[in-house]
């Protein structure tokens, strides 16, 4: 085996042992309840319907958002559980901007999408100042915060939303602003958001910020070694604070596909929840843009596929959730073990490859 | 002293020949050390003279590629530190290993839970230890509420706790002041007189001849000799360490311009209590200077090289490059102004380990050329400047594309080196450039910093290693304490004047600090 294939191989041994693991776990707990796994991959690996392929794209797109926003405070070894919060702020000032139309048309909508950025990095901001100013840590103020701007964002609505059926909304966006939705398939009822390829678009400039840029590598080296990025002269209080902003901004796009392509209004009844699974699908991705599309994805899958489980099998579709559980701590276990035996095989191969050179002049001595 | 010298005892510990290699660094060769029970045997030597990785061997943490370990005369081989436990080794480290929320008790008991369990058995064996040896610690006192002295106690109390005999010290005076020295000393005869045996690391030669029954001096690698404290002085112990011959630094002429590159005035930093770690240093140095600073560590080199470097705030004082104020200014700023950085510590402050070399080219250098352009990086520039450094400076390595980690010691060193060369910095801040780097890498690094200095770099050198200060330096300053207290000519000083000074016994050097033109 060529080093080149060797290096392919074990890059994929990784999730290819993860996933094993996972599905041993899932079906020893199917086994425990009593219930069939046969039926339960059946389900899971049947091939979706076309409808149900654009709701997992729909759904990974936002997801990828998510995982994103998570994985920029990672890779500095920052923890931000707050993108939950940040997006929720962020959706809901969007919203109510964006029904104001103080803009015509698709200006309305690109102002908006700022106001979610800026405000997504506001939220997030408050954490990273509190970190730079008075060394709190940033995984306690971003959990604080998440419970403040459900509180927040609910407390703004009663103000300015209407009630319609049961819940509480914003005015809904005018028609103008709205961002049409792409149809894959001419079956499906089922339409892919317009603003879901502000993932890809996400995941480019991530891509090109962390490893082209000047700022990408800071971040890099604070995440590697931050003695050595400071030692380097890299400001780590700034690099902070610029990082917490970055990744609320992302965070605050987490919301805008739904909003401009389907809900075309905030309600109470928004899904809740994406940021924290953002952070499962970052560390299933292990913070790598092509890492994270990947976990996206399959999450998504397992969620849309885990639907019909119920129906089909008799099984509760919650347990798929333990499916993606055992997934990431799987994956963070298995790549762990890679890691270690890269390391040692790269150790052997600069040994190898010096071998030679080195003997006379040691012998020498 | 007291001295059994029955010559049929068995050895304690005898070590035949022992070799290690590293890939490229400095380890041990014919290694023989003889240590006689119920003694205190020192084990003394430089920086990078392997007595650390000696002891690793014996603690069963490394294996030797060649000789024999016998313990009480039975040939013993250890695959890990369990091994060495179970035959009565215990090592206490230089750097403690205790959870600062747990108690004393809890402390020990912690992975040693099958001896005593985690009871009242092990608190009452815990006290008898303590009462036995006059550790005087309380069981249920908390870590984080012992001085440093109590906590190395806790330390000793911890390898007794798991019934060694034999018990390695790995400089366990670095740490402790005057009086805390004493009081270990204390414990360390007491134990003795009851039985155990005990290896003491150091460099510090008062307290080795205080202490020891014998002294063995580990030179580049290997045992050059063992001597009986009573035998020797200072003077013929520093000469064991360091050698005989002293490198030729009389054959270089002076490069020295009247260019001021780096001027420090009053400079104090203190530390996050508040106590001074640095108190009023003022130096200067000038286009092709090197100022070497000797002295013992943790003394204010590395709070004065993090000053000078810009990681660490000035309380008072100024430091200015090339008539620049740049006091306020951040590491960032006066490294683009020119000031090259060789860290102590290379692991933690001069490499991204995972990251590939030529990704390691840009740390430092994340705002000048050829490593970025602008906003980007330069990755066409940091190649082909890493190649240029990996040709130049011999650093061995299959390529660029390698980890950093991957590199022995002495080659990451030289990369270090190289790229703190590149891009022509003005002044070159090294601590320690050589440390446990082998001997032709270590050779190598020296001919860089004289050729730079021949082109007009001004350079800061911090080393443990008189050989290097003495060898490289245009003039010498002393620090003690804070302060920089003595001032050598490195043509004329002596590796003894040079030690005096270091540990106060003299205080002053051939000239006092207060005479120098301001």
């Amino acid at each position: 085996m060529t080093p080149w294939m060797s290096k392919i191989a074990l890059s994929l041994a990784a999730p290819l042992l993860a996933f094993v693991a996972a599905g041993l776990a899932t079906t020893l707990v199917l086994l425990g309840a009593g219930d069939n796994p046969a039926d339960f991959w059946r389900t899971i690996l049947s091939w979706p319907e076309n409808r149900n392929l654009v709701n997992i794209l729909n759904y990974s797109a936002i997801l990828y958002l998510s995982g994103l926003a998570a994985a920029i405070g990672f890779r500095m070894n920052l923890f931000n559980i707050g993108v939950e919060g940040q997006y929720r702020v962020a959706t809901f000032a969007a919203a109510v901007f964006a029904s104001q139309a103080l803009l015509p048309g698709a200006l309305n909508t690109l102002a908006a999408v700022v106001v979610a950025m800026a405000t997504g990095a506001l939220w997030a901001g408050i954490a990273g100042l509190l970190r730079v100013t008075r060394g709190v840590s940033e995984v306690i103020s971003t959990i604080m915060l998440n419970a403040i701007a459900v509180a927040l964002v609910a407390y703004l609505l009663r103000k300015v939303g209407s009630r319609e059926g049961q819940a509480i909304v914003t005015d809904p966006i005018p028609e103008s602003s709205w961002v049409p939705n792409i149809p894959l398939f001419s079956d499906s009822v089922t339409t892919f958001f317009g603003l879901g390829l502000l993932a890809v678009v996400a995941g480019v400039a991530f891509s090109v910020v962390l490893n082209r840029t000047r700022f990408g590598f800071n971040l890099r080296a604070t995440g590697q070694a931050e003695a050595a990025a400071v030692a380097s002269g890299v400001d780590v209080k700034k690099m902070v604070l610029y990082s917490m902003l970055l990744s609320g901004a992302v965070a605050g796009l987490i919301g805008m596909p739904q909003l401009f392509g389907a809900s075309h209004q905030y309600g109470s009844t928004i899904q809740t929840g994406i940021g924290f699974t953002g952070i499962a699908v970052a560390l299933l991705g292990r913070n790598n843009p092509w890492g994270i599309a990947a976990g996206a994805l399959i999450f998504a899958y397992l969620t849309e596929q885990a639907n019909p489980l119920g129906i089909l099998a008799g099984i509760s579709p919650d347990i798929i959730a333990v499916t993606q559980g055992v997934v990431v701590l799987s994956v963070v276990i298995a790549y762990e073990v890679v890691r270690r035996y890269r390391v040692k095989l790269e150790q052997q191969e600069v040994a190898q490859a010096l071998f030679g050179e080195r003997e006379p002049q040691e012998a020498s001595r | 002293m007291s001295k059994t010298s029955t010559v049929s005892e068995t050895l304690a510990v005898s070590l035949e020949g022992i070799g290690k290699r590293f890939p490229g660094v400095v380890a041990n060769h014919d290694v023989s050390i003889k240590v006689r029970p119920r003694t205190v045997h020192a084990l003394v030597g430089e920086n990078g003279a392997g007595k650390s990785t000696l002891m690793k061997i014996l603690y069963g943490v490394q294996k030797p590629d060649v000789g024999t370990i016998a313990i009480s005369g039975q040939e013993v081989s250890f695959a890990s530190p369990a091994d060495a436990i179970r035959h009565e080794i215990g090592m206490v480290f230089q750097h403690f290993q205790l959870a600062d929320n747990l108690t004393v008790t809890e402390n020990v008991v912690l992975g040693a839970e099958s001896r005593h369990g985690i009871g009242a058995d092990a608190r009452r064996e815990i006290e008898g230890i303590s009462e036995t040896y006059g550790f005087g610690l309380d069981p249920d006192e908390l870590v984080e509420n012992l001085g440093v002295g109590q906590r190395q106690r806790v330390e000793i109390l911890k390898v007794l706790y798991r019934g060694a005999k034999i018990i390695i010290l790995d400089e366990p005076t670095a740490v402790l002041v005057p009086q805390e020295v004493e009081a270990l000393f204390r414990n360390l005869r007491e134990l003795r007189d009851e039985g155990h045996t005990l290896i003491f690391i150091s460099h510090k030669l008062d307290e080795v001849l205080a202490i020891a029954d014998d002294i063995t001096v580990l030179r580049r690698g290997t045992t050059v000799a063992t001597v009986d404290p009573g035998d020797v002085t200072p003077r013929d112990l520093a000469e064991l360490m360091v050698g005989a011959e002293l490198p030729s630094a009389s054959t270089e002429e002076s490069t020295v311009t009247e260019t001021e590159v780096l001027e420090v005035k009053n400079l104090t930093v203190l530390d996050p209590t508040g106590r001074a770690v640095l108190s009023d240093i003022n130096l200067r140095i000038r286009a092709g200077e090197v100022l070497g600073i000797a002295g013992v560590e943790g003394n204010g080199q590395t709070e004065l090289v993090e000053a000078v470097v810009g990681m660490r705030k000035a309380a008072n004082g100024t430091v200015e490059l090339g008539n620049v104020d740049v006091t306020r200014q951040g590491a960032g700023e006066r490294r683009t102004s020119g000031v090259g950085y060789i860290p102590e510590d290379r692991h933690r402050h001069g490499l991204l380990l995972d990251s590939p070399l030529w990704e390691n080219r840009i740390l430092g250098h994340q705002n000048r050329p050829p490593s970025v352009k602008g906003f980007w990086l330069n990755r066409e520039g940091a190649r082909e400047d890493s190649t240029r450094i990996v040709e130049q400076y011999d650093v061995r390595t299959p390529g660029i594309d390698t980890g950093a980690r991957a590199l022995s010691g002495g080659n990451q060193q030289k990369f270090i080196v190289g790229r703190e060369m590149s891009g022509d910095p003005v002044l070159l801040v090294a601590a320690h450039p050589t440390r446990g780097v082998d001997v032709g890498a270590q050779a190598a690094i020296w001919g860089h910093i004289r050729e730079a200095r021949r082109k007009g770099l001004a350079v800061l050198l911090i080393s443990a290693d008189l050989d290097e200060l003495i060898g490289l330096s245009d003039s010498l300053r002393v620090i003690l304490r804070g302060k920089l207290v003595g001032d050598f000519d490195p043509q004329t000083v002596t590796p003894q004047q040079l030690g005096a000074a270091m540990t106060g016994v003299t205080g002053g050097g051939l000239r006092s600090s207060g005479e120098e033109k301001s």
